[in-house]
């Protein structure tokens, strides 16, 4: 897998190199110290994965991402946490490594590459659904967002995506990034509402527009079904 | 404030007996701190407080690395009040920055 590293700070760079050293499949093609030049090397080369710095002088990695037309997989680099809101509104983004990077969550950000490619290539094989013992606790859920505790209507939640360390509530009106798990949103969700439809995501099954095969169609966004989480998906429809 | 000692442990995690790799990172260590700290002092001399918060931003990743995690919750404390035209405490924040060139000095 070809990778490429934007970072101004060469200790960074190095860093990263070095964590990328380790593991067999990811392979460094090249290292910029400022986005235009790795915009230029874009412009004629193809990359699988591009390890990114956010804060750089001049232009932003969020700018770079911007210039992208079919960015490739990208994991954030950065030594800031507030970011992590503006970081999974890009598609792109697969995971936000917040510096000092340790060697274990290097090594859980790039299963999350192999993790992505698994599910295009072989959707049969995700994990069974592990739909415990949810409590619903009135309307209300109540989230830790940059030190303040912000109030989401449950029923207006649409879906939840599991990004690395990290979920993006998607609501009606406003998407959260929120520091937790999967697992521990769903023991907080009634769960005549909510499914756990695939690894990365729950689903409100109000929600549902339409469904495919191994997809379900939430507002604009296509949701995959596992195969092991489809029969509990359809028994819950009220099929004509 | 109780300034924290640096130390090798997060180099020599990522090293993993690599010792190529630690020198290279400490010759790195060793150049890119003094031009930071140069430019750091400039811009808080030329009272461009929001450049010296970018500074500090960037010297953080420096500090944790060097294993300082006092130092480095106070540079993110550090780097808020610069956002906000404070730079009261600059001198804590060039000590750290002194006891760190230090360390690579000595290294």
């Amino acid at each position: 897998m070809k990778c490429i590293i934007v970072d101004d700070e060469a200790a960074a760079r190095a860093i990263t190199k070095q964590l990328c050293k380790k593991i067999e499949k990811l392979t460094i093609s090249e290292e910029f110290d400022n986005a235009i030049d790795a915009i230029k090397y874009l412009n004629t080369n193809e990359v699988d994965l591009i390890f990114l710095d956010i804060h750089m002088p001049a232009f932003s990695g969020f700018d770079f991402i911007q210039t992208l037309k079919n960015p490739p997989q990208i994991i954030l680099t950065t030594s800031d946490r507030n970011f992590a809101l503006d970081a999974f509104e890009y598609d792109c983004v697969i995971d936000y490594l917040v510096k000092p990077i340790t060697p274990e969550r290097f090594a859980k950000a790039v299963d999350r590459i192999k993790d992505r490619n698994a599910t295009v290539a072989k959707p049969e094989e995700t994990t069974p659904s592990t739909s415990g013992d949810t409590k619903a606790v009135g309307n209300d859920l109540y989230v830790n967002i940059d030190r303040r505790l912000v109030k989401i209507n449950i029923p207006d939640i649409c879906l939840i995506e599991a990004k690395g360390d990290y979920i993006k509530i998607k609501a009606e009106d406003k998407n959260y990034v929120v520091h937790s798990t999967l697992k521990k949103i769903e023991e907080k969700l009634p769960s005549h509402l909510f499914l756990k439809v695939h690894r990365s995501y729950i689903i409100n099954t109000t929600k549902i527009v339409d469904i495919e095969d191994n997809s379900v169609l939430i507002k604009q966004d296509v949701i995959p079904v596992s195969r092991a989480n489809r029969k509990e998906l359809m028994q819950r429809l009220n099929l004509l | 404030m109780q300034l924290d000692t640096p130390n090798l442990s997060y180099i020599k995690e990522l090293a993993d007996g690599d010792a190529e790799f630690e020198a290279s990172l400490i010759t790195i260590l060793k150049k890119e701190l003094p031009k930071e700290k140069e430019a750091f002092i400039e811009s808080v001399q030329n009272k461009n407080y929001q450049n010296s918060a970018e500074h500090v931003h960037k010297i953080k990743h420096k500090i944790s690395i060097l294993g300082l995690e006092k130092s480095y919750s106070f540079a993110i404390s550090f780097e808020e009040e610069l956002k906000k035209g404070n730079p009261k405490r600059y001198e804590t924040f060039l000590s750290i920055l002194q006891k760190m060139e230090e360390f690579l000095m000595k290294i």
